[in-house]
């Protein structure tokens, strides 16, 4: 009996819903696969699906985003051994996992945790709730590959924003792994972006876009002090982790609007 | 006149009418020949030997000489506030707090004094300065006081701790307003400060250093610097800094946070703005046309947040800018220290160029220019209130913050188009949305992409509200409790 040969997976890039491969016909050999290579056009194309997502998104109903960022936790378990094969492991995905069901839940509380209503001096009824800031993107963690990313990716996506992704460039297939579970969950097309690459070509594209409106530079070591000088160009909101797990980590990827009103008869 | 009906104007002509003047006396301000910089707890002369004088935008007087501090006066302030760190941030938070309720009651006390500085230096009506800047001041450092001691209610499970040296420039629209929204904060939380007012209006900010005395702030605590633009450069680039807060343009903004790209100083930024004020068929007409005058006319149009856009629906167009004409020609024009002026002076021949060079862009795009009768004093520097019609979005008057006394007026048919025309800016500070039905003020709210949404009112304030902008108008809040967290760390 001769050995069956897998059928081995091409590991593309996830754009605007769908698993193009880069427009620049590119690869990287990385971690035994080519890998997508993508372009600076193909992360300009990838802030168009995001932008395109963002009024949907961030139009949901909080309860509806967190039973999505749910669904995505049950696509991500039944992905277990491909997640894990791509990652350090089952751990790694538990951990994975669990963080975005933890996420998911927060989708309906942040209004009021991270909201307030304002006792102002007058006869004025005044309120104060956080929106998402839009468009943001990601610059994931070389390691963890999976965890990394998602402990980016997620508080992010749940206050209503759509992400541009950069994933781990020496560990890019747990990303794409990660996508194809996003693919599958009800997470609307475009909210989601990866791209695969190199950082260095990547990142500057999207710290220097125009329409990007948040960076989260915690996977830049580096490149840093350059992302943050391009980011001042239209004002982006420059992120980094402070904490592993926690709300504040999603506000830092909204806005605060505050609505006043008078009271009369 | 008796029953003889009066023949229908479209604009009445109060230019001819006589107001007898009402001065507020300037004599309870007793300013100085020469104001050094105020460094741990002392007025000293600069190191850079260089002095400026700043003067009264309304005559042109000179009022004070003011020093310029350079980069060694930066670093010592830097180093004044940093000494004075160690020990204000470990105070028992309560007796913090008491500090600030003390600074609150002096300003207070002192709120004649200091609004008359405030319009002599600035140029804003004495009815401004008494009835909005000095009372939210000092309502500004009551409110903080309370927070100090208690930050650890405001972030649930999180432990909060001070920044260290909070680096703040303030603008020169609300001198002492700005300086209470950046110091109170700063303060609350255990940071010690050095902070830059704007080197057209560095007067009150002075007169604080006073107040702080008064207050028994700790030497070091509270630092002023003054002088132009390259001292705010200075302060930013020192290393001894844990904190940069900036109110001012976009375009500096945009600077500070390219300098500050790499280094651990955290950064929050209050820019420009270009505010749609956007008014439905359905809202309370003669409201309304309050509420559009506020919003641009208020402290001569000095506002970041200022409504500069007058979206209007079409159907009603044409009858409220017939009335707003009408609102505008009882503006008075002049003299800040008279109690019946509406707007003062230009803050700077600076700025007055940069306004009529933007009016005139109007011109030539083919926006149509209305100004009301008025009389504009010869000394100083005046602007007539003034409205455009027929603005298309492309033209630089709706697009470009003016800063100045400077309405355009455009137009939309449906909510739709009134939201995305809203939203098509760079900037997005503040909004206005006039209309008498609830859910659609709710609808608009939720869609605008600003900061702050005013719903049939516009231009208001609280310390317990927080402020700040969307996109280019920058990021991070003042006000509320909200307001605290720039200011803090969390371990």
């Amino acid at each position: 009996m001769s050995e069956r040969l897998p059928v081995r997976k091409t590991y593309k890039l996830f754009v605007g819903g769908a698993f193009p491969r880069s427009e620049s016909g590119r690869t990287l050999e990385v971690e035994g696969y080519n890998v997508a290579r993508a372009s600076r056009k193909d992360a300009r194309e990838a802030v168009v699906a995001a932008r395109k997502a963002v009024a949907g998104w961030s139009g949901a109903t909080a309860y509806n985003r967190g039973q999505v960022l749910y669904r995505l936790a049950e696509t991500m378990e039944t992905r277990t051994d491909a997640l894990a094969a791509a990652s350090s492991g089952r751990r790694e995905v538990a951990r994975a996992i669990d963080r975005v069901v933890w996420y998911a839940g927060w989708a309906d509380k942040l209004a009021q945790v991270l909201g307030s209503s304002n006792p102002v001096a007058g006869p004025y009824f005044n309120f104060t709730l956080p929106e998402p800031t839009g468009v943001v993107a990601v610059i994931a963690p070389e390691e963890p590959a999976l965890d990394g990313l998602v402990s980016r990716l997620v508080p992010a996506l749940v206050g209503g924003n759509a992400v541009v992704a950069v994933a781990s460039e020496p560990h890019p297939l747990a990303a794409i792994e990660l996508a194809e579970a996003v693919a599958t969950s009800d997470v609307p097309a475009g909210v989601v972006n990866v791209l695969t690459g190199l950082r260095a070509e990547l990142a500057p594209v999207l710290a220097g876009h125009m329409d990007v409106n948040a960076i989260d530079v915690t996977g830049a070591d580096g490149d840093r002090t350059t992302l943050e000088e391009l980011a001042a160009e239209n004002v982006k909101r420059v992120v980094r982790a402070r904490e592993e797990q926690s709300p504040w980590e999603i506000a830092s990827f909204m806005e605060l609007k505050t609505v006043w009103h008078p009271i009369g008869r | 006149m008796g029953a003889v009906e009066k023949p229908r104007t479209e604009v009445a002509a109060p230019a001819s009418w006589d107001y007898a003047p009402s001065l507020e006396g300037r004599e309870i301000v007793s300013l100085e020949r020469r104001y050094g910089l105020y460094i741990g707890g002392k007025h000293i002369s600069p190191k850079s030997r260089s002095w400026f004088t700043t003067i009264s935008p309304a005559t042109e007087e000179p009022l004070a000489e003011i020093a310029q501090a350079g980069q060694k006066d930066v670093a010592l302030a830097v180093g004044a506030a940093r000494e004075a760190f160690r020990t204000w941030s470990r105070r028992k938070p309560a007796e913090r707090a008491k500090v600030l309720f003390r600074i609150a009651r002096v300003l207070q006390e002192r709120a004649r004094e200091l609004a008359v500085a405030e319009s002599l230096d600035g140029g804003k009506p004495i009815k401004e300065s008494r009835d909005v800047d000095l009372p939210l001041a000092a309502a500004h450092f009551f409110y903080y006081a309370g927070w100090a001691d208690k930050l650890e209610y405001a972030f649930p499970g999180r432990s909060p701790k001070p920044l260290g040296v909070a680096a703040q420039i303030v603008p020169w629209n609300f001198p002492l307003l700005m300086l209470a929204w950046k110091i109170a904060p700063a303060l609350a939380c255990g940071n010690t400060v050095v902070l830059k007012p704007a080197e057209t209006t560095p007067l009150t900010a002075l007169l604080f250093a006073d107040v702080c005395r008064q207050a028994e702030v700790p030497p070091g605590v509270v630092n002023i610097i003054t002088g132009d633009g390259s001292t705010g450069a200075y302060l930013v680039r020192e290393k001894g800094i844990d904190k940069v807060a900036f109110t001012g343009s976009t375009e500096v903004g945009k600077a500070i946070q390219r300098e500050l790209a790499g280094r651990d100083v955290s950064l929050t930024l209050e820019l420009g703005g270009k505010a749609a004020n956007i008014v439905f068929d359905d809202c309370a007409l003669d409201q309304a046309v309050e509420g559009i005058v506020n919003g641009i006319y208020f402290n001569q149009g000095h506002v970041c947040c200022a409504g500069s856009r007058l979206l209007v629906q079409e159907s009603i167009h044409d009858q409220l800018v017939r009335k707003l004409k009408r609102r505008m020609a009882t503006l008075r024009v002049g003299n800040p220290l008279d109690k019946n002026t509406d707007v003062g002076a230009i803050n700077s021949s600076a700025q007055l160029e940069r306004i009529s060079e933007l009016v005139q862009s109007g011109i030539d795009e083919g926006a149509e220019l209305y100004q009301p009768p008025c009389r504009l004093p010869e000394k100083g520097w005046w602007f007539a209130p003034t409205v455009f019609t027929n603005v298309a979005q492309s033209h630089r008057i709706a697009r470009e913050e003016i800063f100045g006394p400077v309405l355009s007026v455009l137009t939309f048919r449906t909510p739709d188009e009134a939201v995305e025309k809203a939203n098509n800016t760079m900037y997005g500070l503040s909004a206005g949305v006039w209309t008498e039905k609830g859910s659609r003020i709710l609808w608009m709210a939720d869609r605008l992409r600003s900061g702050v949404v005013w719903g049939n009112t516009f231009n208001r304030f609280d310390p317990s509200s927080p402020f700040g902008g969307y996109k280019e108008s920058g990021f991070g809040r003042e006000g509320g409790r909200h307001g605290l967290e720039p200011y803090l760390r969390f371990e």
